[in-house]
């Protein structure tokens, strides 16, 4: 269970540097006082303290102590080793040690960060340090694992932002398997009639990229489809997808739509049509859809509910309906992943006293999204839910689910200036409709955003400062009658305000899909408190994500407009061709190793290992570790009950020598008391 | 299961069907109630506003009784302004310490004291929507109030204190929705469910008040109410008993009697409508109660396409309860 080598103490020169990271650190912690008592450690060569340790300057110290004083182990105290314990590394490499020499001690998130009391910052400080130092001695020079990268690419999601991801990669020569749950690529985009603030049509610009995406030869289109597992590492990951039956043999269908056209079954289009809108049983979610084939809706399909119809069979000219076709199970090795997953739109239903749900005439965003979009369920044209009544008077609700410490706490970024492009929708569908705005501050942050909405101001639109109460067809006063009432405090005037319209669209926000979290689990990534895919570093690497080789874009990551979602695409891509042009990359040689000699040949850790990195020499009857597998997770480690298996970088000897490190102050207390037990 | 009962001045009084119909379902539901012995005036509406210290010992002396007398660390109260006094007491001498040295004092004189989360203040709404539960309602019922259209009014202080936890919506209460819902009633989803009837306004203000009723009368009318169940007396006392001021004052002709959910939990329930205190409402709820029919209306089909053509879908909502 010891690491038999030398005994390291008194033998190795350590180094300490406590950084003082401007005032992060040095505001709280002592970082003088911590230095000097480090350097009354045995070990400690020499401990010295520096403004910001991450600087050209910082990194010079330890290379010139190095060299001058023969340090053979650094510590730098600092901030996380998320953020530099690579910049460290490397100035110890360039030192002339081996870089595992190299110990990280985070005082700033885990000390200064975490508290304002000096004294206990300054206590913790000493402790971290001196775990690190009685760590360090242990560390054995490890060299890094080289691994070939595959240049294909899994994306998953056909939004806007797996389309720009997968074209910029595909149209650099890579191939990409882009794998939509949907019917057809799209998404989001595909649903909203103009865009703001120039007011493109969406469709217009979405298409053509769609149509290129069909056509690209080193793009392989799965949709209908979902991943079902993924398994590796960066470089090397294999994945299975599951292709499910759409009943429509693909290489027949002509996509002519004579299917769509006859089907008798009607079902109400809560995906695409947001709610708001009729399908058929067999259906393309729009006629641009890409791939043109349709999706036959076994739920409803009249012949799978009851055994009888087959009309969609009878009408294909070109046999093309499949009512045997099973779902299909693909597997395919990949390099990289780009998760683009999107968002759900927030369930206004949960706020009941906004009448959705309750009160017909009262919208959800994306309802009215599809409504004024000509290929929607009216054709473009704004009515009540009648299907025949214009409204005179509109009340566009802002902050619906956002900005809410009931529901979510966060701005959802886009509501505003869609519920601004709203407003000028109405004004130019319907000229004579009086239109309310009710928000809680405007904010119009982006290109050419506070023009849209100075535009509106002059446009006529009624702007009304102060969180909407409640929307009820409880009538009060004459002239209320048959209407909805916005309930409203006019913030700016200081008043109660009572708006009677006939139609209301709640503005709802944005959130994380519902199933986010079990998709960060397939992809051994995490979500952050609001269920958003968590990025490396919120400024630096904000496409990347904790687990290598796994990146995300758009609004999986959080509320985002289309030009971020397509500058986010446009990154992931860009990191993944690094990666590819690289050819291989380094990875952390944090392994597990068994010492054959000594294993009893249980077998304990070959179920366990979560990588399936452990197989069993039936020769030998010893277990043995899959390097290139190996994920250093540490289970078997643990699991071991002959305690054979050596997790390198943290060996048993490394862990304890940090702990006891750590509990400098307490030790002796600890010993007594288990002496007097 | 046992509850320590703080029946409150009302239900002595005006509200004397809301504790007989308590009574009757508790027995039929298995619930034993204990009334505090002793118990004294919850301080009503204003008193805490005017006198803090005196009001808040006062209200205080019945949780000290409650606890000391212990039938149930469960303290009920039916009485909406009871229910929220003993709640508020509980909750803001465990969070004032300087209110609470002052209370203590004063119940020390009377030989008492009281810790303060040591009970567990409910309105009988919540023990029966929430500790009984819909099911066993449901299982309850031997007469169900089929094609009784009914609007749920929770009144302002039942759903609001939300800072002490509310065991409903505070903005959208569904509890007594669902409850009626189980007893075969048509529930209307009553839009001021949680507004305010004006309380003591009708003493201060009489037109404020008045106004107030109006509102609620008239949209439970639209809604072509049969009658409306409250849980609170003084809202009981105020529809009821002001709904003539209002129609002399406005020039209507409502004619909606206010009843207690319990009365309506009771008959259903099947027990007979003398022993729930039916009649002594100053509107007859007799005419609303005939329209009660064997037979089972047909449920409105809200997410079909309607009559035209033309008609959008519906949003769907979840059921409830």
């Amino acid at each position: 269970m010891t690491d038999q080598k030398k005994s390291p103490a008194e033998q190795e020169k350590v180094g300490v540097y406590i950084c003082h990271c401007g005032s992060n650190i040095a505001g709280t912690i002592n970082v003088e006082e911590v230095a000097q008592w480090a350097e009354k450690n045995p070990n400690v060569v020499v401990a010295r303290n520096y403004e910001f340790m991450c600087s050209s300057t910082g990194q010079e110290l330890i290379e010139n102590d190095i060299k001058e004083k023969g340090l053979t182990r650094i510590v730098v105290a600092s901030c996380s080793p998320h953020m530099h314990e690579k910049t460290f590394r490397e100035a110890t490499e360039r030192g002339g040690l081996n870089p595992f020499l190299f110990e990280m001690a985070n005082i700033r998130e885990h000390g200064s960060w975490a508290t304002n009391d000096k004294e206990a910052a300054t206590s913790k400080a000493k402790a971290l340090v001196n775990g690190a130092v009685e760590r360090v001695v242990h560390h054995a020079p490890l060299e890094k694992i080289p691994v070939d990268i595959n240049p294909n690419t899994l994306i998953v999601g056909g939004g806007i932002a797996g389309i720009t991801a997968a074209l910029e990669l595909a149209e650099g020569g890579h191939h990409v398997y882009l794998v939509e749950r949907e019917g057809t690529i799209g998404g989001r985009m595909a649903q909203i009639d103009k865009t703001f603030p120039t007011l493109d049509c969406s469709a217009c610009i979405l298409t053509p990229k769609m149509v290129d995406v069909g056509q690209n030869d080193n793009i392989t289109l799965l949709t209908y489809s979902e991943v079902e597992s993924v398994e590796g590492y960066i470089g090397n990951f294999n994945i299975t997808v599951r292709k499910k039956a759409r009943c429509v043999t693909e290489e027949l269908c002509t996509s002519c739509g004579i299917c769509e056209e006859k089907c008798p079954q009607k079902v109400i289009d809560e995906n695409y049509g947001a709610g708001i809108s009729y399908r058929k049983a067999i259906y393309r979610s729009f006629p641009q859809a890409v791939p043109g084939y349709p999706v036959l809706d076994k739920e409803n399909c009249t012949y799978f509910q009851t055994g009888k119809c087959k009309v969609c069979e009878q009408v294909c000219p070109t046999e093309a309906i499949d009512y045997e076709q099973e779902d299909k199970v693909i597997t395919f090795d990949v390099g990289n992943i780009i998760l683009a997953t999107g968002y759900d739109l927030f369930d206004a239903r949960q706020i009941p006293q906004y009448g959705y749900g309750r009160l017909a005439n009262v919208f959800s965003s994306l309802e009215f999204e599809r409504m004024v979009n000509a290929s929607g369920p009216t054709a473009g044209h704004i009515v009540l839910r009648d299907g025949v009544t214009e409204p005179e008077s509109i009340a566009i609700v802002h902050c619906v689910g956002s900005r809410d410490q009931n529901h979510n706490e966060y701005c959802s970024k886009v509501c505003c200036m869609y519920s601004l492009k709203f407003a000028h929708l109405v004004h130019e569908h319907l000229p004579d409709a009086e239109v309310y705005n009710f928000y809680i501050d405007m904010r119009t942050p982006g290109k050419g955003y506070e023009e849209f909405y100075h535009r509106l101001l002059n446009e006529g639109t009624h702007f009304i400062r102060g969180r909407v109460a409640e929307i009820t067809d409880a009538d009060r006063h004459p002239g209320e009658e048959g209407k909805l009432i916005v309930q409203a405090e006019n913030t700016l005037l200081g008043i109660q305000q009572r708006t009677p319209v006939d139609m209301v669209i709640l503005s709802a926000g944005i959130e994380a899909r519902h199933d986010a979290e079990d998709v960060s689990k397939l992809f051994k990534m995490g979500c952050d408190h609001d269920g958003f895919f968590n990025e490396r570093h919120p400024k630096l690497a904000p496409v990347s994500t904790m687990t290598d080789g796994v990146f995300i874009a758009g609004a999986c990551q959080g509320p985002k407009d289309i030009p971020d979602t397509v500058a986010q695409g446009g990154a992931a891509a860009s990191q993944v061709a690094k990666l590819i042009s690289q050819g291989t990359v380094l990875m952390e040689p944090v392994r597990a190793s068994i010492r054959e000699e000594e294993c009893s040949g249980c077998r304990i850790c070959n179920t366990l290992c979560p990588y399936n990195a452990i197989e069993f020499d039936e020769e030998k009857f010893v277990s043995r570790v899959i390097t290139a597998l190996c994920q250093g997770c540490g289970t078997c480690v643990a699991a071991c009950p002959s305690g054979v298996i050596d997790g390198a970088h943290f060996t048993y000897t490394q862990v304890m020598a940090e702990l006891k490190g750590v509990l400098w102050d307490v030790q002796s207390d600890v010993l007594t008391k288990q002496e007097v037990a | 299961m046992k509850y320590s009962y703080y029946p409150g001045c009302s239900l002595e009084k005006n509200a004397r069907s809301y504790h007989v119909s308590t009574m009757a379902i508790a027995k039929s539901l298995g619930i034993e109630f204990v009334e505090v012995e002793d118990w004294n005036c919850c301080g009503a509406t204003e008193y805490i506003s005017i006198e803090k210290v005196p009001a808040y010992a006062l209200v205080t002396r019945n949780l000290a009784l409650a606890a000391e007398q212990n039938g149930s660390t469960n303290l009920v109260a039916p009485c909406s302004a009871c229910y929220l006094n003993l709640k508020k007491a509980d909750h803001y001498l465990g969070e004032n310490v300087d209110l609470r040295q002052k209370i203590d004092l004063a119940l020390e004189a009377g030989g008492l004291s009281y810790q303060p989360g040591s009970l567990n203040v409910q309105h009988l709404l919540e023990i029966i929507a929430v500790d009984i539960g819909y099911e066993e309602i449901e299982a309850q019922v031997k007469r169900p109030l089929f094609n009784l259209r009914v609007a749920p009014y929770y009144g302002c202080l039942v759903p609001r204190p939300a800072a002490m936890g509310s065991f409903d919506d505070p903005e959208h209460p569904t509890s007594l929705d669902n409850i009626l819902k189980r007893l075969g009633a048509t529930v209307i989803d009553f839009p001021l469910k949680a507004q305010c009837c004006g309380g003591h306004m009708t003493q201060i203000s009489e037109e404020t008040a008045l106004e107030l009723l109006r509102r609620l009368l008239k949209n439970a009318a639209d809604y072509k109410a049969d009658m409306i169940a409250t849980l609170c007396p003084m809202c009981q006392l105020n529809l009821d008993a002001y709904q003539d001021a209002v129609n002399a004052h406005f020039g209507t002709d409502y004619k909606i009697p206010i009843v207690y959910f319990t009365q309506l939990m009771g008959l259903a329930f099947g027990l007979p409508a003398d022993e729930l205190g039916f009649g002594s409402e100053i509107v007859s709820a007799r005419p609303a109660l005939e329209k009660i029919t064997l037979e089972e209306p047909k449920p409105a089909r809200t997410r079909e396409r309607g009559k035209k053509k033309t008609d959008l879908p519906l949003p769907t909502r979840p059921e409830e309860g």
